[in-house]
C-alpha cells in the first residue's frame, strides 16, 4: 500500500500508549478484571491475546481482498477461533497450573473485543506489514495494562510479586484485592491515574501554545 | 444578604427561613453519639478510646485534603465527617489495628463520599463503605472480639484503661503477630470473645436480654448498649432532626421477620428481642439507615426502605452464612433507595390518576 498513512512509529506506538486499549479504549474488560489477580496470569493472558492479536491480524489483512464483505465478520471470528484453540493447547502443555487458572477465559479470547476491533478497524485496510504493527503495539499495550493491574492486586492481595513474598512473614494481604471487587477497584484506580495524568499534559500543552501565541504576537 | 443600595431588598423567595442548617443536624447528631462512645470507651478501654480518635481524625484530614485538591472550600466545619469516623468506630471491633482502621477511614471519604462530590451526593453511607471494604480486605481482623472489661472482666478494673489490646497496635500492614515477635511472652490468643451474636449462630446460645440491652457484651465498638443508642436516637427524632419512621420500619419489621421464624422453630432461631438488641441493628437502625442522604424521601418510601432493610438484615443473620447482616442490608437499601423514591413518588395535586380519560 502507498497510501500515505500515519509513520510506522506512530502505528505502534499508537496501541502502547495513545490508545492503549485497557485504559483508553476500555475494551477487553473480561480478562482485565477476571485474571489478573496474579501476575503470572496476566502475563500469562497478555501474552496469549498478543499472539492471537498478531497472528490473526496478519491472516485477516493477508485475505482482506478476497473475503466478501457480507461475510467477513464470520471469517474473523473463524481465524481468531483458530489461533485461539492453538493458544489452548500450547498453554495445557506448558503449564497445567496456568491453565487452570485461566480457565475459561483461553476459550473467551475468541470474543474479546479488542481482537475483533483491530481486525475490523485496522487489518481489513492497511497491509500486512503495517497490520502487524499495529498488533504488536496493541497486544504490548494490552499485556502492560494487564501487568498493571496484575502486579497491584498480587503485591497488596498477597504481598508477593510472581510468587516472591516482599515484605516478610507478618504482612496482612488485602484479601478484598484478590477478589472480584479488587480488580473494579484497581482497574478504576488506574483509570484515574490515566486520565489525570493526561488531564495535566493537556493543559501544560495548551498553556504552552498560548505562551507561543503571546510571544508571535 | 442586602443587595447593592436598594431601600426595599428585593429577593425571590423563601423569604422565611429555618434556623436548622445541616451544620446543626450533624452537630446534633454528633451529641446524640457522644453517650455511645463515652460507654464504649469505658466497657473497652484505652484500645477503643484510641480507635475513636484515630478514625475520627483520618476522616477530618481526609476530607480537609480531598476538598484542598478538588480545590473546593474546605467542609470539615459541617461536621459530616466527624460523623463519619465516628460511626466508622463504633462499627469496628474495639481491637482493631489501626493502621486498618486508617485505611477504612480514608476509603469512607475518599470512595465513599468524595469520589461522589461530597456530602449529599454519596448514594451509600460512608462509614458503611469503609467498614465494607475492611470486612472485605481483612476479614480476620474484623472478627476478632475482645471480651467487655478484658483483661480482668470486671466493671470497676482499671487496667483496662492502662493497657492496649496487643491487636491495637500492630505495624502498618502487618498483622498482630509481629508486635508479639518483639514482645516476648505475650500471647495473641490472649483474647477472642464470641459475640453474641457469633454464638447464638455458631452454637445456638444466648445471652441475657438484659446484658445486650445495658452493652455488657463483646461486639464492635459502639453497637453493645441498644440503651444508649435509643437514647440518642429518641433525642435526635424528638428534635426532628431523623425521621422516625426509618428506625420504627426497621425495628418492626425486624420483630415480625424473627418471629415468625421463632414461631417455625424456637429450638434454633433466637427470639425477637435477642435479634433487636444484638449486633449492629439498633446502631444501624438509629444511626445509619437514618442518614438523610441515603434514605428515600417520600412517606411511603421510607417505609418501604425501612422494611427491606429490617428483613434482609433477620434473614443474612438467621439463613446466611455470615452472623450479623446489618451492614449489607443498609448498603442494600441504600442501592434502592433512588427506585423507590422514582417508584413512590406523590401524584402532584390536581394531577390526573393513572389510565384516567382526558
Amino acid at each position: 500500500m502507498s497510501k500515505a498513512g500515519p509513520s510506522q512509529a506512530s502505528i505502534f506506538l499508537n496501541g502502547l500508549w495513545k490508545e492503549n486499549p485497557v485504559f483508553v479504549q476500555v475494551l477487553g474488560m473480561c480478562p482485565v478484571l477476571a485474571v489478573t489477580n496474579s501476575v503470572r496470569n496476566a502475563i500469562a493472558m497478555g501474552l496469549s491475546t498478543m499472539f492471537v492479536l498478531v497472528m490473526s491480524s496478519t491472516l485477516v489483512s493477508l485475505v482482506r481482498n478476497i473475503v466478501p464483505k457480507q461475510v467477513r465478520i464470520a471469517t474473523y471470528i473463524l481465524i481468531i477461533s483458530t489461533f485461539v484453540t492453538i493458544v489452548d493447547y500450547v498453554i495445557k502443555a506448558v503449564s497445567i497450573p496456568v491453565y487452570k487458572a485461566l480457565g475459561p477465559f483461553i476459550a473467551l479470547i475468541v470474543v474479546n473485543c479488542i481482537i475483533l476491533g483491530r481486525a475490523e478497524a485496522f487489518a481489513s485496510k492497511n497491509s500486512v506489514y503495517r497490520s502487524i504493527l499495529d498488533a504488536f503495539g496493541m497486544g504490548i499495550g494490552f499485556s502492560f495494562a494487564l501487568l498493571c493491574l496484575g502486579a497491584v492486586r498480587e503485591i497488596l492481595g498477597a504481598g508477593t510479586f510472581l510468587g516472591v513474598p516482599l515484605f516478610g512473614p507478618y504482612f496482612e494481604p488485602w484479601i478484598i484485592f484478590l477478589l472480584p471487587s479488587g480488580g473494579f477497584f484497581t482497574l478504576g484506580a488506574w483509570l484515574l491515574a490515566f486520565s489525570l495524568w493526561k488531564e495535566r499534559r493537556t493543559r501544560k500543552a495548551t498553556l504552552a501554545a498560548e505562551h507561543a501565541q503571546e510571544l508571535a504576537s | 444578604m442586602s443587595v447593592g443600595t436598594h431601600a426595599i431588598d428585593i429577593r425571590t423567595s423563601p423569604h422565611i427561613k429555618g434556623r436548622v442548617t445541616t451544620d446543626t443536624i450533624m452537630l446534633n447528631v454528633v451529641y446524640a453519639l457522644l453517650p455511645v462512645t463515652a460507654f464504649a470507651v469505658f466497657v473497652f478501654g484505652l484500645s477503643a478510646f484510641l480507635l475513636v480518635i484515630v478514625t475520627t481524625g483520618t476522616c477530618v484530614l481526609t476530607e480537609h485534603v480531598l476538598c484542598k485538591l478538588a480545590r473546593k472550600p474546605s467542609t470539615v466545619s459541617d461536621y459530616s465527617a466527624v460523623i463519619t469516623g465516628l460511626l466508622l468506630a463504633l462499627t469496628l471491633p474495639p481491637g482493631f489495628p489501626l493502621w486498618m482502621a486508617i485505611v477504612g477511614s480514608v476509603i469512607s471519604i475518599g470512595l465513599g463520599k468524595a469520589l461522589f462530590g461530597g456530602l449529599g451526593m454519596n448514594p451509600f453511607n460512608p462509614a458503611l463503605v469503609g467498614r465494607a471494604f475492611l470486612q472485605a480486605a481483612f476479614p480476620v481482623a474484623i472478627t476478632t472480639w475482645t471480651p467487655a472489661f478484658w483483661p480482668e472482666m470486671q466493671i470497676w478494673s482499671t487496667e483496662r484503661f492502662t493497657s492496649i489490646v496487643l491487636p491495637t497496635v500492630s505495624l502498618p500492614f502487618m498483622r498482630p503477630e509481629s508486635v508479639a515477635s518483639f514482645i516476648n511472652g505475650i500471647t495473641i490468643d490472649g483474647f477472642s470473645g464470641a459475640t453474641p451474636l457469633s454464638r447464638m449462630k455458631f452454637d445456638h446460645e444466648t445471652t441475657s436480654i438484659i446484658d445486650l440491652f445495658v452493652g455488657m457484651t463483646a461486639g464492635s465498638t459502639g453497637e453493645t448498649s441498644s440503651a444508649l443508642i435509643i437514647l440518642g436516637g429518641v433525642y435526635l427524632m424528638a428534635r426532628r432532626m431523623m425521621n422516625w419512621r426509618i428506625p420504627v420500619a426497621i425495628l418492626g419489621s425486624a420483630t415480625v421477620v424473627s418471629g415468625i421464624f421463632y414461631a417455625l422453630n424456637s429450638e434454633i432461631y433466637p427470639t425477637p428481642l435477642f435479634v433487636l438488641f444484638s449486633g449492629g441493628l439498633m446502631l444501624g437502625a438509629m444511626f445509619m439507615a437514618s442518614d438523610m442522604v441515603g434514605s428515600p424521601t417520600t412517606p411511603l418510601g421510607v417505609w418501604i426502605y425501612g422494611i427491606l432493610i429490617g428483613s434482609v438484615t433477620v434473614v443474612i443473620r438467621l439463613k446466611g452464612g455470615l452472623p450479623e447482616g446489618t451492614m449489607y442490608a443498609i448498603l442494600l437499601g441504600n442501592a434502592c433507595t433512588p427506585l423507590i423514591d422514582n417508584l413512590t413518588q406523590p401524584r402532584i395535586f390536581g394531577a390526573r390518576k393513572k389510565g384516567e380519560r382526558k
